[in-house]
């Protein structure tokens, strides 16, 4: 297991180097942070002293050792545009993201598990049918369409949420929070929603195909020739052989609800990570993009590694595969 | 109900932190772009120096109508050409207590031309600055400066002290490598002070009581909240729903729609930014075209050309729903008094193509065009517009829009200009046409030694010499004469095409009472907001 972990571990570096990389080269196309940092009237000399002082005149390899190196030893640079330490800057942004991703997540489950279950069971119903169509909207609508409906609806019309932002956060020191007031609270859920409806409608029909086949399987049929209750078979036969599909999903949603929340983030103009990498790309602010981009790899890299752990867990025939490799 | 609910959380609020303040006037606006670095000296762009100036103040003032008044200096007089004596005002206080004087007027004139500041052109490199007493400074020149004093409202004066005491002497530049202190806080002598920054997200500003100009003040407002809102269609919502008191800017198609709401409306105006075309007249061979070995745009009689083929009125109402007010020059008529000595030539594309013809193009020709599609109003469908109309007289533009970063990092002076047809924005930032002359139409090398956004490299040494001689004119009529026959020149060769100055939109509720600068610049202690 240990070796495993590891070697996953050694993967990732590859990875991130890799993604890096790939960044550096097209960092090369997004413009000059340059001209991004300085007023109109700045001279073309000072420009190019800049240029040299950021060391941006140095070879595209040499760039990137510098950056890499850095890197390595936690140094992830300087914002050009807010002149903070970018790891600083992530920092303060994270807490942001994080509480969005985690509500989202929460919702997507919450909602689309119970909905995937009954559509499954009562695929007649008038309900499911309902259901379906939504899911539909959910799947097909893009995502800053969805939020803007659902500002025009819920804060232009009827007043009830804000239309942007986190409303007022506590600061906990080194994290800060939107749960512990009312203001932070009504201000998630609008963009939770809109981050996590096309989450919920995956999550729901996966839950729903995935118990229909399981349902049809002859362990199902014999548990109810035993005469097990019908809640015994739906839930604790049927749901949980539903699951090893709905995790590995969950899990790598969980990585695209955190690493795509950028659009999310910019239509309720939340102050996250997402936000931060859009405007460093507007502004050519290369350290902020190097580093969220690093990040999310690692990000990925993680949660694919806590789910095939999880896996194991769930599922005691892939750990003797585990074992023997 | 939304009263209740917002006591409810009010009370939750108060409850949590223990200190209550309902009686607050806050005033919430949001604006598209970001406040980044706090330091005045580090970005020389509208939004930041005109916010931070509610903070910070210099020693001249602009009004609601831009006029020069005294700011930090009560009064100045011209004692020769070259020396120039300013009366600093007295019991002026900053933030932090300490008293301002002739001194922190020296240490910013040193601080704002050193090293990493971006505001160098606020003061001429070789002027000397002197403290004649605690209350009078003098300023010694090389060369007479008529113009001298037009941008010292947004060069601000920082106090000597603090900004030794906290490691804030050298400018955050661009560069940095490290943050400074006062690019994080700030210090200044203005009506309001920075009580909370996160860059790029929010910033606070509180009412400064101790304010020299406190008992004459207009306003009444106790704290102003600022957030960036960068998405067009939340902007305008955040504003609809209350949550804010004014935005801007508001996109020129939602505009009947701020209005026709019960609770907002819109103040309209136009802005002193004149969009622009410019055309290539440096290259021998003209890139992204079809002509080869030559360029065609040398030719003043293909200028002309494309400017008569270009339908301002169409753009005017199509493109720009009525926004725009079709320009002449490349100067609004605002910021100079003979404007209306100039006008456009009429729309004729029967006389654009024969001019075609006559200049040896009379199929047209093929050429490519940069444009940004983030920077101005409507920019790209303004490019586009100009791109059908010039297809009218056989001349086929193939457009490439593309985000502000890009577009300027592939048409200035760092990728050596690379573009043949382009659209620009200028605003001059003096309000003064000598700006216009040195920076857009003066000659400039192939590096951009000269004028560094004379993109197309147009070039007139008559042009030259007369903004030379409009720099040290000191008589206002002698000097308007010269600025005129300067124009007279570029528009008579078409140095580059005048489109329009484009509109200011602010969405504000009906709530507020605010005077909209026609710099675009929100100035809170013009803000009123009913309790």
């Amino acid at each position: 297991m240990l070796a495993f972990i590891i070697r996953r571990l050694v993967q990732s570096v590859v990875v991130m180097l890799v993604v890096s990389l790939i960044a550096f080269v097209m960092f090369r196309f997004i413009g000059d942070p340059v001209d991004q940092m300085v007023g109109l009237e700045t001279t073309v000399q000072e420009r190019e002293l800049l240029r040299q002082q950021l060391g941006l005149n140095d070879a595209l390899p040499l760039q990137f050792w510098h950056f890499v190196s850095k890197a390595a030893q936690g140094d992830l640079g300087i914002s050009y545009q807010f002149k903070r330490p970018v790891a600083d800057l992530i920092g303060s942004r994270l807490p942001a993201t994080l509480e969005l991703s985690f509500v989202s997540a929460l919702f997507a489950l919450l909602m689309g598990i119970p909905m995937g279950v009954y559509t499954a069971l009562n695929r007649e119903s008038v309900l499911s049918k309902l259901f379906l169509t939504i899911s539909l909207i959910g799947i097909s609508l893009p995502t800053f369409l969805i939020g803007i409906l659902l500002i025009f609806v819920f804060s232009v019309y009827l007043q009830w949420l804000p239309s942007f932002g986190r409303g007022k956060v506590v600061d906990l020191g080194w994290w800060s929070t939107g749960f512990l007031t009312v203001s932070g609270l009504k201000a998630l859920i609008l963009p939770s929603i809109t981050l996590g409806l096309f989450q919920m409608t995956l999550i729901m029909r996966l839950v729903r195909s995935e118990m229909m086949e399981v349902l049809r399987t002859d362990f199902i049929k014999f548990a109810r020739a035993r005469g097990l209750t019908n809640r015994a078979i739906n839930f604790g036969h049927a749901l949980k052989n539903t699951m090893i599909p709905v995790i590995t999903i969950t899990g790598l949603q969980m990585g695209a609800i955190i690493a795509f929340a950028i659009i999310t983030e910019t239509v309720f103009q939340w102050p996250g990570m997402g936000l931060l990498f859009l405007q460093a790309v507007q502004n050519v602010d290369i350290p902020i993009m190097a580093a969220y981009l690093l990040l999310i790899a690692l990000l990925f890299v993680i949660i694919n590694l806590i789910v095939d752990l999880l896996y194991v867990m769930v599922d005691p025939r892939i750990r003797i595969e585990g074992a023997e490799a | 109900m939304s009263f209740r609910r917002s006591l409810l959380g009010a009370t939750l609020l108060a409850s949590m932190f223990a200190t209550p303040s309902l009686a607050e006037n806050t005033f919430n606006f949001a604006f598209q772009g970001t406040l980044q670095s706090l330091d005045p000296y580090s970005l020389n762009e509208t939004f930041s120096l005109g916010t931070l100036g509610n903070v910070y103040e210099g020693l001249t003032a602009r009004d609601q109508n831009l006029a020069i008044i005294p700011g930090l200096a009560e009064s100045w007089e011209v004692i020769t050409p070259t020396q120039w004596r300013f009366h600093l005002r007295k019991g002026v206080k900053f933030h932090n207590g300490n008293d301002f004087t002739a001194a922190d007027v020296v240490f910013s004139a040193d601080r704002v031309r050193s090293e990493g500041s971006d505001l160098k052109t606020r003061i001429p490199a070789d002027a000397k600055f002197v403290a004649v007493d605690d209350h009078t400074v003098d300023v010694m020149l090389s060369s007479p400066n008529p113009i001298l004093h037009y941008e010292w409202d947004s060069w601000v004066i920082i106090d000597k002290e603090w900004a030794e005491a906290n490691d804030s002497v050298r400018v955050t530049s661009a560069s940095d490598q490290s943050a400074t202190t006062i690019s994080l806080q700030s210090n200044g002598t203005g009506p309001f002070k920075i009580t909370s920054h996160n860059g790029g997200v929010n910033t606070t500003f509180e009412s400064n009581t101790d304010w020299w100009n406190a008992a004459n003040k207009q306003y009444n407002i106790d704290k102003v909240e600022f957030a960036t809102v960068s998405s067009d269609p939340t902007r305008v919502a955040a504003l609809l729903s209350g949550d804010m008191d004014l935005v801007y800017p508001v996109p020129v198609q939602d505009i009947n729609r701020v209005n026709s709401n019960a609770t907002t409306t819109t103040l309209i105006g136009p802005e002193l930014r004149t969009i622009f075309l410019g055309m290539d007249q440096m290259r021998d061979e003209l890139l992204y075209s079809n002509v080869k070995g030559k360029n065609p745009f040398k030719d003043v009689r293909v200028r002309k050309a494309f400017y008569q083929a270009i339908d301002i009125e169409a753009i005017k109402s199509k493109v720009m729903r009525n926004l725009s007010e079709p320009a002449a020059l490349l100067i609004s008529p605002f910021m100079f008094a003979n404007a209306d000595q100039f006008s456009r030539p009429a729309y004729d594309p029967d006389a654009s193509k024969a001019l075609l013809a006559e200049a040896g193009y009379p199929d047209g020709f093929e050429v490519g065009m940069d444009c940004p599609n983030d920077r101005y109003v409507n920019d790209e469908a303004i490019c586009q517009a100009v791109a059908s109309m010039l297809a009218r007289v056989g001349v086929k533009v193939n457009l490439n829009a593309q985000p502000k970063a890009q577009y300027f990092g592939k048409v200035l002076a760092s990728n050596g200009f690379d573009t043949s047809f382009y659209l620009l924005g200028w605003t001059p930032g003096s309000f003064d046409s000598w700006n216009i002359l040195a920076n857009i139409v003066g000659c400039r090398d192939e590096a951009g030694n000269g004028g560094m956004f004379n993109l197309g490299g147009y070039c007139n040494k008559e042009v030259d010499a007369l903004a030379a001689k409009v720099l040290e004119e000191n008589d206002p009529v002698k000097r308007l004469d010269l600025i005129t026959q300067a124009y007279r020149i570029t528009d008579d060769e078409v140095s580059h095409i005048p489109l329009h100055q484009q509109g200011l939109a602010w969405g504000v509720s009906e709530d507020v009472d605010v005077a909209q600068r026609a710099d675009n610049v929100l100035m809170f202690y013009h803000v009123n907001k009913k309790q």
